[in-house]
């Protein structure tokens, strides 16, 4: 594919998004102007804030307005926060990158060897009882899983901190630096806050790895299947090798590039799927943020917030593609 | 169904079978018997099977109302031999409620594979079929709708469209639709030069005609086995929906609005979020299951992936 | 290691993502908060400014009530109490419309300014040009862009007059007067940060009165000052030495966003925070039952009510709106949904205020209500649609009362919302039925009456749109006898025209009162000092002591 080419195809994808969002922006039946004035304005008020907002012009005009701001790098303010948009998404973006991240590598660090034992062990109860454990991550409601582990695990035990990002006895010693909590309080030495904010990540940033990790050892037993009957696992074993040496050292890093790529995808998934988590965990992310805008007709919020997620999904299948298409030998004399 | 009872297992797996219909059996036949063997899927059947049965059976097995509580004199009642799995903040029998929410589940599946399949389906015959610049056009709108968060983009359409089941489906079908375009294309394109297609097209097939009538069919058994499999992603969709507040209007009891309520008495009242969550972690397991098994079942070689 | 461990323990696999990294988190041991600082978490993600002339919302108010002073305020424990904050001494003039202030002298501003009558003259002038939302509290009062300049001005540097177009109660003025769009702000630091605007022809004005600014920033005399607002986060106030009354004990107080009830529970609980402002009935009783915590409440002047569109043929006769009333299960939804967090009132003044009419006319009464419909000439029943925001103990109250009516052959369709989604739908008047609440803007009875029994005008664009205007409920005289309560320079007389409005309302109108919020807040013992306001600007957090 060319850069011309691919460069059209993000553009149009772009617009599209944008249009979509704004076109459903502006069917919402909810007046946007009540989120700034208020029930009690008077109608006057009401009228004026109306005509300041640009909402008495065309549609067409106002999502030309809107572009032409985007391409400036203007996204406007949200009405809630009264923020400029992409300062309120610098500021809820970590938040979210964060959660998943740490998701991410929990699913990744239990799911792989999780997926290689099922492999290993075709058709076995251990290789049933993977399989179940994934399908339970797959069907389990995660907004219902999180509750009853706040209860559990916060209520009940007192083993972790509540919903939240960090304490309020935190709010006026520690200052983030990156926006990256546990980064921040690693930087800054700050043992106590990091003990605090790994207590309160710990429980989300779990929901998401089993989320991420039913899908990661499902994967990865499906890429370790395929290994395992190659040729050259054959000719291992012929050789004498140790099964641990065979299955770790020659499967496992074969099946490595499409395993990279289902990881990063899992990772894509959990920046754009953690909405739910994030209202259980009133976890200041950009789901909660997105939500929270929509419910106000907040919509440049809601449009700045769209494009960062299509953004990032966009980078990360592009780079999933890259990856496969660089390091795989097969695609790449294909 | 005649033939059926009467045929004999060596007729079904006759190498030679005598006509095509023969030739159809036996091939179910052996699908069937590979789908048996895999006990997980069995259950999974099993749960959907019981799914069913309760659901058409929910006016007479349910042992009270499901919508009418009696708010000073059984509100919040625990677990017991009068309300199984106790009652709700209105005062209402949670049993009764799941037993009546299992047939707004149902609904919500039904319609939206009803609507979302065949959407996709022709969506991706035509793009793969015809290429240029139909496939471009077609395949874009799909990524777009692909690069929205879901849930959140089903969130946008049910604000706008209004609350209430019907609207949940639509948004959820709008959201859900992408990706069966995406595997309707890939099985079209690999189909579209083959020889049998080829042929056909000498027979002065229409284009219409070549893609409802021959490439379509060749498309149906991955996209039933895709479909089957994002049951459980629509049932927890609308799960999400329900539980945010957007999703079935009260008093109906869907399982995730149910879940959004028992939220509230979490702490002291556990049982009314968690019957209802249990509950779609059941049926969503059953689908996941079934869906598994159904790929194993008619996709041999993908060696239970 | 690694999978030996799988291998054997599969069972705890779920819970082991959980558990393991816990290990290293260790278990938090029950927290405390800084002692010199109160927690509080609550709802707040209704503020949308800290500008008193644009602030309408129950927690701004709040922060508004802590930070800017005024020129009078009234007493929370005795609302007809009305005592100087920053005005010494004040006299009204015998025809009733010039009201004329005299400042304390000495007073300091947080920035070191000095409190003179021109911030109160630049502050009330301030508000009318802006004319952000709430600004119609003080223009009733006659004033507009044009006239302010001369009817809100100060005389001499401790002497600030103002001008009514005609003669009000004075106890009216003097209420509206308590109410954040009155509240004192320091010009010299305002006019420090304004913004140049281009005249137009509906804004005269070459700057923007530091609006843009005072968004986000604090200008004034209060006992705390803002230091700090994230939108749907925190706020955060802090002590103002500069202030002229007893100082605040605390250094700082600490508002965390937190929406849910049982979160807000757990916090308290835990130690996390001080004091949990948004409880429900159910975790109310068990803060109740903790010894270590303890439990405030008050009235409030907020009114939860049922109200029928008049636009809906069926629903415009009186004998169905009267039947409404005998449909609703008060006691039971009394003794459940809103146990704690309100009280049964079926009026539309809030208890506690001036002219309240203490009767509850109405009860579950299916038969009569049948009797009712017959005579409406649908003994049948109908079919309606309620819209209803997605909160409780709304949503709860919705159902309840769609049971009861479905006793009575009434079929409702209940039409979940979210708050802002139903609120559009109720101002277009599109609605068959919605529940919603009210609260007072300012302390005094005219704030409701003005809307529940005040429609000046019914026709689709009219400019000024109440409660009784969103439901088209036409009513000329009740309108002109509303106007006339505030022009009543006696109070008993005063108190007289509530009454009878009041009973008018409950014999005719198209609303259903259903009860009146009572605030409540659960709060550790440590907590000293610590009571909820009638209206959100007089729960004062700077009088709260820790021990």
């Amino acid at each position: 594919m060319s850069i011309g080419r691919f460069l059209i195809i993000v553009a149009t994808t772009y617009l599209g998004l944008l249009a979509v969002t704004f076109f459903i922006g502006r069917v919402i039946p909810i007046d946007p102007v009540l989120a700034i004035v208020g029930d009690r304005a008077p109608a006057h008020v009401i009228e004026r804030t109306r005509e300041e907002m640009g909402l008495n012009l065309p549609y067409w005009q106002q999502f030309l307005l809107y572009v032409k701001g985007v391409f400036q790098g203007d996204f406007g303010r949200s009405v809630l926060t009264t923020n400029p948009v992409m300062e309120d998404i610098r500021r809820v973006f970590p938040a979210t990158v964060e959660l998943a991240t740490l998701g991410t590598l929990i699913g990744a660090l239990i799911g792989v060897p999780l997926g290689v034992l099922a492999a290993v062990k075709r058709g076995s109860v251990t290789d049933q009882i993977v399989r179940v454990i994934g399908l339970i991550g797959y069907s389990v409601p995660i907004f219902w899983l999180g509750l009853l582990a706040l209860l559990v695990f916060y209520a009940r035990l007192r083993w972790t901190a509540g919903p939240g990002r960090i304490d309020v006895v935190f709010e006026y010693t520690f200052t983030p630096i990156t926006g990256f909590y546990l980064l921040d309080s690693i930087l800054r030495r700050d043992w106590a806050a990091f003990r605090d904010i790994f207590a309160h990540i710990v429980l989300p940033a779990s929901l998401l790895g089993y989320f991420s990790l039913a899908y990661i050892s499902r994967m990865t037993r499906s890429f370790m299947l395929n290994e395992l009957s190659q040729e050259y696992i054959v000719a291992a074993r012929a050789k004498g090798l140790s099964e641990t040496r065979i299955i770790w050292a020659h499967a496992l890093r074969n099946a490595a590039v499409p395993l990279v790529t289902v990881i990063a995808l899992s990772y894509a998934g959990l920046l754009e799927g953690s909405v739910l988590t994030e209202t259980v965990f009133a976890w200041p992310g950009l789901g909660l943020y997105i939500t929270d805008s929509l419910q106000n007709a907040d919509m440049n919020a809601v449009l700045g917030g769209t494009i960062v997620i299509g953004s990032v999904f966009i980078g990360i299948n592009l780079f999933a593609d890259l990856l496969y298409r660089t390091l795989d030998p097969r695609t790449r004399n294909a | 169904m005649s033939l059926a009872t009467m045929t004999r297992r060596d007729w079904l797996l006759s190498e030679r079978p005598q006509s095509r219909m023969q030739a159809r059996l036996g091939r179910t036949y052996v699908t069937w018997r590979r789908f048996s063997a895999n006990r997980l899927a069995l259950a999974g059947l099993a749960i959907i099977v019981a799914l069913l049965i309760v659901a058409a059976l929910a006016d007479v097995i349910s042992p009270h109302s499901p919508v009418i509580g009696d708010l000073r004199g059984s509100r919040l009642l625990p677990p017991g031999p009068e309300h199984w799995l106790g009652t709700d903040g209105q005062g209402r029998d949670i049993l009764s409620r799941l037993i009546h929410g299992s047939r707004l589940t149902l609904f919500v599946v039904v319609l939206v594979a009803i609507i979302a399949a065949p959407v996709g389906l022709l969506v991706g015959t035509v793009a793969g079929y015809a290429g240029g610049w139909t496939d471009a056009i077609l395949m874009r709108i799909t990524d777009i709708f692909l690069a929205f968060p879901k849930l959140i983009l089903a969130l946008a359409f049910v604000a706008a469209l209004g609350p209430g089941i019907e609207n949940a489906v639509l948004a959820i079908a709008i959201t859900s639709w992408p990706p069966y375009a995406r595997i309707a294309r890939a099985e079209t394109m690999t189909v579209r030069n083959s020889d049998y297609i080829a042929a056909v097209r000498l027979m002065g097939a229409s284009p219409l005609r070549i893609v409802i009538l021959h490439i379509m069919p060749l498309c149906i058994s991955s996209l039933i086995v895709r479909v089957t499999l994002d049951m459980a992603g629509i049932i927890l969709t609308a799960a999400g929906l329900g539980f945010l507040g957007l999703g079935a209007q009260p008093p109906l009891p869907e399982w995730g609005a149910m879940i959004a309520d028992g939220r509230r008495f979490i702490l002291d009242q556990w049982w009314v979020a968690a019957a209802p969550g249990a509950a779609i972690l059941i049926v969503s397991l059953g689908f996941n299951l079934l869906g598994d098994g159904l790929r194993d079942a008619l996709d041999p070689r993908g060696g239970g992936q | 290691m690694m999978m030996g461990k799988i291998n054997g323990r599969f069972r705890v696999l779920l819970a082991g993502a959980a558990l393991s990294a816990l290990v290293f988190a260790g278990a938090p041991a029950y927290a405390e908060t800084p002692a010199d600082t109160l927690v509080l978490a609550w709802a707040i993600d209704d503020i949308i400014t800290l500008d008193p002339a644009e602030s309408f919302e129950i927690s701004a108010g709040e922060m508004m009530g802590n930070s800017y002073d005024r020129l009078v305020r009234f007493d929370p424990a005795d609302p007809s109490n009305i005592y100087g904050d920053i005005a010494e001494s004040w006299t009204v003039s015998d025809d009733g419309k010039t009201f004329t202030f005299k400042i304390k002298p000495g007073l300091k501003f947080a920035s070191g300014n000095p409190v003179t009558a021109e911030d109160v003259a630049f502050s009330i002038q301030r508000v009318v040009k802006l004319d952000k939302s709430p600004a119609f509290i003080l223009t009733q009062f006659g004033l507009t862009k044009d006239n302010v300049d001369e009817n809100a001005k100060a005389t001499d540097a401790s002497t600030f007059v103002f001008v009514t177009d005609q003669a009000y109660a004075p106890t009216f003025v003097l209420n509206c007067l308590t109410s954040n769009p009155a509240a004192v702000v320091d010009k010299k630091l305002v006019l420090e940060h304004v913004e140049a605007v281009t005249p137009s022809e509906e804004n005269k004005f070459d700057n923007d009165f530091g609006y843009a600014w005072l968004k986000t920033n604090y200008a004034g005399s209060g006992p705390m000052k803002i230091r700090d607002w994230r939108a749907n986060e925190i706020l955060v106030l802090e002590r103002n030495d500069n202030y002229y009354g007893d100082k605040a004990p605390l250094a700082r107080v600490i508002y965390r966003h937190v929406k849910e009830s049982a979160t807000q529970r757990l916090m308290l609980e835990s130690g996390d925070i001080d004091i949990a402002r948004n409880l429900s009935p159910n975790d109310l009783d068990a803060v109740s039952a903790n010894e270590n915590l303890a439990v405030t409440s008050t009235p409030k002047g907020t009114v939860y009510y049922i109200s029928l569109n008049q636009k809906n043929e069926t629903l415009a006769k009186p004998e169905v709106r009267q039947a409404f009333k005998y449909l609703v299960d008060y006691d039971a939804i009394g003794e459940t949904l809103i146990k704690g967090i309100g009280e049964i009132n079926q009026t539309f003044l809030p208890k506690g205020m001036l002219g309240w009419a203490d009767d509850k006319p109405f009860t579950l009464d299916v038969a009569k209500a049948k009797e009712l419909l017959a005579a409406a000439g649908v003994p049948e029943g109908f079919s309606v649609t309620m819209d209803v925001r997605n909160t409780q103990p709304v949503t709860g109250i919705a159902e309840s009362f769609q049971q009861s009516l479905a006793e009575a052959g009434i079929k409702m369709e209940i039409i979940p919302g979210d708050g802002k989604q139903t609120l559009t739908k109720y101002r277009a008047r599109n609605h068959d039925m919605y529940i919603g609440q009210w609260g007072v803007d300012y302390w005094d009875p005219h704030s409701n009456a003005d809307t529940f029994t005040s429609n000046p005008d019914n026709a689709d664009d009219a400019s000024s749109k109440t409660l009784a205007w969103r439901n088209a409920w036409d009513i000329p005289e009740l309108t002109a006898e509303t106007k006339s309560a505030v022009v009543e320079p006696d109070s008993a007389k005063r108190v007289e025209i509530y009454k009878s409005l009041q009973k008018k309302f409950a014999d005719t109108s198209p609303f259903v009162m259903i009860f009146q919020q009572t605030e409540v807040a659960g709060m550790s013992k440590a907590v000293q000092n610590f009571k909820l306001g009638p209206s959100s600007d007089t729960t004062y957090v700077y009088k709260v002591s820790k021990n």
